[in-house]
Order: C-alpha cells, then sequence, then structure tokens
C-alpha cells in the first residue's frame, strides 16, 4: 500500500515537473521547429502566393543558377570576412585598455563606448544613413578637413555604400563584444601578468600570449553570435541604402524579404535560400568550433 | 615609453567615445533645429524643438505607434519572464536525462534564423486569419506569439537557477507549499536580480524589433515605433528636424531603462556565457 502511494507521489511530481517546461517547449515547437519543417517542405514547392505544387529539387538548381542570391551570398561573405574580424580586434583591443586598474574616466569611457548597442537598429540606421548622405555632415566634414576633394558617393556607389554598411555595423556592435571581453578580462588573475613582465614580456606578448588564450571561449562565443548575425543582417541594409544601388548591398534576408513580400511572392523558392542561410550557419558554426578546437591541440 | 602607452591610451578610448557618441549627439541637437539648418551642417542647439515637436503631433502618428510599440513589448516581456523562468527552474531543479535531452534540442532554436521563419510563420498566420481573427495577420498576437519564447532565455534562466540556495526549496515544501507554490512564493522573490536583468534585455530587443512587425503589420495604424521611423526615413524630402525629434522621442524609453539599470543590462548580456 505504502509503496503504491509512493509510486503515485513519484508519478504526480514527474507531471508537474514536466509541466514547468511544457509551455516553452510547446512554444519552441510551434515557432521554430514546426516552421522549421514548413519551410522544409516548402522548399521542394513553387507557386506564386499560396498556390504552391511539388517541383522536386527545381528551387535549389535554380539557387545554383541564381545571380541576384550568387550578389547576396557575396555581399554576406564579404561583411562577414571583413566586418567581424575589424570589430572583434576593435573590441578586444578597447577592453585591454579599460581593464587597466589605473585609468581614469572608466566608467564614462565604458558606458560610452557600449551606449550604441542600446540603441535601435533602423533608429541607428536612418540616423547613419543621414549622416552619410552625398550631402551629409561627414561628406561635409571630410571637405572642410580637405581630406577629400569631392563628395563621397557614401550611399549610391556600390563600392561606398558596402563600406558605409561595415562602418554602420561596427559602430553598433564593438561596444557589445567588448563588455563580453571586460568582464571575462576581470576574470583573469593578474598575477599573471605580473609574473609575464617581470619575465620582460611585452605588452604584446602578453596579449597575444595570455589576453588571447584566456578569452578564447568567449571570443569563440562572440564570433559565432556575430556570424550569425550577419548572415541575418537586414535592418540596416533596408533602411540605409534598401539594398542598393542595384543589388551591391543586398543581403541573404532582405532577399528572402523581398521574394516573399516584394517582387511576386514565390514562398518556395524563398524557403529554399533560407536553407542557404540554415546551413551556412551550421558550417561556420562548425568550423569556427574546430578552428578553436585546433589551436588547443 | 610608459607615458607614450599612457597618452596613446586616452587618446584612443578618447576618440572610440567621441566616434559612440556623436550620431547621438547629432540626433539631439538636429532636433531642436530647422531641417534646412541640418543640412548645412549646423552642430548647435537651436531652439526650434518645441515647432519640431509640434509638427510631430500634427503630421507623424507617433502616439498610437508608441502606444502599439508599449503594449507588444510590455506583454512580450511579461510573459516572456514566466514561461522561460517557468522552464529554466524546471530543467534545472527537476533535472533528468530525459529533460537534459529536451534542453539541448530546444538549445538547437538558437541556430535558426529568423529570415528562415519568417515566411512558413506568415503563412501559418494567414492560414489562422480567416478563423481566429484576434490572432492572425496584422494582430498585436500574432507579433507577440512567436518573438515571446527564445532558448537564449531559457538557458539564461537555468542558468541562474544553478546559483540557487536549493535548500531554500525544501524549507518551502515542509512549510506545506506546493511546487508552484514554491515558485512562486520563494524562486520569484528571492531572483530578482536575475529577472530585471532578462526583463531589460526582452524589453529592450522586443521595443526595436523590426523585421516580424514589417511582415505581419500591414495597416498604418498598427505600426510600431521602429516600422513609422522607417517610414519616415524612407521618404524623398525628409523634414530631418521631424525625423530626429521622433527617433529621439523612441529612443527615450530604452535610453532610461539602460542609464537607470545599466548594471542589470550588463549581467544579462554577459550573464549565460559564465
Amino acid at each position: 500500500m505504502r509503496e503504491a502511494k509512493a509510486l503515485n507521489i513519484k508519478a504526480r511530481t514527474n507531471v508537474i515537473s514536466w509541466s514547468f517546461i511544457s509551455v516553452a517547449v510547446i512554444m519552441i515547437c510551434a515557432f521554430y521547429f514546426y516552421p522549421m519543417i514548413q519551410a522544409l517542405i516548402m522548399s521542394f514547392q513553387s507557386g506564386t502566393g499560396t498556390n504552391l505544387s511539388f517541383v522536386g529539387a527545381d528551387n535549389y538548381t535554380r539557387l545554383l543558377t541564381d545571380s541576384t542570391f550568387m550578389t547576396t551570398l557575396k555581399n554576406t561573405f564579404l561583411y562577414l570576412i571583413i566586418q567581424v574580424p575589424i570589430m572583434i580586434i576593435l573590441a578586444l583591443f578597447i577592453s585591454v585598455l579599460l581593464n587597466d586598474k589605473d585609468l581614469k574616466l572608466k566608467g564614462f569611457y565604458r558606458t560610452a563606448i557600449f551606449l550604441p548597442a542600446v540603441t535601435s537598429l533602423v533608429a541607428y540606421s536612418v540616423i547613419f544613413k543621414y549622416l552619410f548622405g552625398a550631402d551629409g555632415l561627414i561628406n561635409a566634414m571630410l571637405l572642410k578637413l580637405h581630406l577629400i576633394a569631392a563628395p563621397i558617393q557614401w550611399i549610391t556607389d556600390p563600392f561606398w555604400a558596402k563600406i558605409t554598411i561595415i562602418i554602420a555595423i561596427t559602430w553598433r556592435w564593438t561596444g557589445y563584444n567588448m563588455i563580453f571581453y571586460l568582464s571575462a578580462l576581470q576574470n583573469i588573475d593578474n598575477s599573471i601578468y605580473e609574473a609575464a613582465r617581470i619575465d620582460g614580456a611585452s605588452a604584446f606578448t602578453q596579449f597575444t600570449k595570455i589576453t588571447v588564450p584566456l578569452l578564447k571561449p568567449i571570443i569563440l562565443f562572440t564570433s559565432i553570435t556575430s556570424t550569425i548575425g550577419t548572415l541575418q543582417l537586414f535592418d540596416e541594409v533596408m533602411n540605409i541604402t534598401r539594398g542598393g544601388p542595384g543589388n551591391a548591398t543586398m543581403t541573404l534576408s532582405q532577399y528572402i524579404y523581398n521574394l516573399s513580400f516584394k517582387y511576386t511572392p514565390d514562398f518556395g523558392y524563398a524557403a529554399t535560400v533560407s536553407y542557404a542561410i540554415v546551413i551556412l550557419i551550421v558550417i561556420f558554426s562548425i568550423l569556427q568550433f574546430k578552428l578553436a578546437g585546433d589551436k588547443n591541440g | 615609453m610608459a607615458k607614450f602607452k599612457r597618452i596613446f591610451t586616452y587618446v584612443f578610448l578618447s576618440a572610440a567615445a567621441i566616434v559612440s557618441i556623436f550620431p547621438f549627439l547629432w540626433m539631439i541637437v538636429s532636433s531642436t533645429n530647422r531641417s534646412i539648418d541640418v543640412t548645412q551642417g549646423r552642430l548647435l542647439p537651436g531652439n526650434y524643438l518645441g515647432e519640431n515637436l509640434r509638427k510631430v503631433l500634427d503630421t507623424v502618428d507617433l502616439i498610437p505607434a508608441l502606444l502599439n510599440s508599449a503594449k507588444i513589448s510590455i506583454t512580450t516581456t511579461l510573459l516572456a519572464m514566466l514561461i522561460a523562468s517557468l522552464a529554466g527552474y524546471g530543467f534545472e531543479i527537476y533535472r533528468s536525462k530525459a529533460k537534459d535531452t529536451v534542453f539541448s534540442i530546444l538549445l538547437l532554436s538558437m541556430m535558426i534564423p529568423f529570415a528562415a521563419l519568417m515566411v512558413p510563420l506568415y503563412r501559418m498566420f494567414g492560414s489562422i486569419t480567416q478563423t481566429m481573427p484576434f490572432i492572425g495577420i496584422d494582430t498585436i498576437s500574432s507579433v507577440i506569439l512567436p518573438t515571446v519564447t527564445t532558448a537564449f532565455l531559457i538557458f539564461f534562466f537555468r542558468q541562474s537557477t544553478k546559483m540557487f540556495p536549493k535548500d531554500m526549496l525544501e524549507a518551502g515544501r515542509i512549510d506545506g507549499l506546493s511546487e508552484l507554490g514554491v515558485f512562486f512564493r520563494i524562486y520569484v522573490p528571492t531572483m530578482k536580480t536575475s529577472y530585471a536583468a532578462a526583463a531589460i534585455i526582452t524589453f529592450m530587443s522586443s521595443w526595436n524589433n523590426y523585421l516580424w512587425p514589417l511582415v505581419v503589420l500591414q495597416s498604418p495604424e498598427k505600426r510600431t515605433i521602429p516600422l513609422l521611423i522607417s517610414n519616415l526615413g524612407s521618404g524623398y524630402s525628409p523634414d530631418y528636424g521631424v525625423i530626429m525629434t521622433v527617433i529621439l522621442i523612441a529612443t527615450l524609453p530604452t535610453a532610461i531603462v539602460f542609464f537607470l539599470m545599466q548594471k542589470h543590462f550588463v549581467a544579462g548580456m554577459t550573464g549565460s556565457v559564465k
């Protein structure tokens, strides 16, 4: 009798314990996993709007010959290869400077450099669009300082438009990444640096031989989140350049948006492009883990 | 050498700080100037803030957009706190092999880019618009539902729960509290700082969310603040003074939250990776 009762209580607690996590599990399944399965099915379908029919792997072959897709892929890679390393090195550098215990105004510097990370992506994009306009403030200042002879077409020239996007993203996210490094740096025992100094290690050696290896997990974390973020880049490009001129700054996310909601809707093909992003994210994450692991061994 | 390093540090950090703050200063200054002054590169505060404000209220649907954004962000934050903390608590306190597996599967959702979800989600909400208009396309619920539960927050609460003194729960149970009672009467009040951190992060990302509301909110009167700003910014003959005033007002709520609770914000960001 008593054993049955104990079992009963155990079963009851088990039910209660699962009910704690049930809402979250249902929500994640409904709004992440179920749509992903839907997208997979849709990626083998084609048609306009909701009239979809199965076309086999047609969408995937179309992907390989789609010049707009290739352009957006190239743009995204360019942002990834140039912007992410610049930002991470800059953030690391700033956080090392800020970690100096004798530094005055530390709180001010930290707050100021972190401030961009709390602004709305749309709001800052619009501000940047005006600052970098052909007759905007940046050009006016550069002209006044005689650094340039003629205004730079920051928004309308294919090359400079990409630079503008890179500057904008770097401005927005450097402080964000810096905070992660700073909180990790504070956990490093200062005596390690003192020992290195006694051994005659230069600041640069200390940085490459102590700081970077110790921060490796957090650098890995930030580079993965930055990579995922860049692969999903949308708000900035949409609001600064609209993807233009032509498709010169268009990203994968924006292409999916255009395929679904701007051009004649082709949800099937849009789903195919979105799987391209998923695959890229998986590949890059594995790659970054591998790279970080190799240096360990 | 040490002196040179010192000077370099201050120069570099000051430059970084100026570059970081400059766009904000420009926004604030421009909101006090006429559009023509802004285009001529005026960097001194003017006295047109009042006129810009009046123009904003006359020509821009700012108040409805603020209310829409507030409704969505506050509801999202409250629901997200409840769902994620219940789950994070459940995963950690009632740990079992099966739940650990479920947890790892949930974490996979963090790898899914929103761009990949947007199209199927749009079709999902589209298909129920006829039968359930209150959660279909163009409703506040359709904005909230897909964004309210994130694996990140569940992970965050699970990590925070690891620090929670477990004997407090036992004490509650001995006092005759139910499992849910223990959660609400003991866990929630003691975890105030974790909730503060999580709430700020959630509120900010909801307030600033752009892509999904852009897809799902179609009527102009449903617009949230980011949609409003984006729309103003894409105009052909923009009134810079007016737009900067709108951006200033739209940025104030998050700026105030940030300055009041900077510590919690940073804790929320970095808490889950430690």
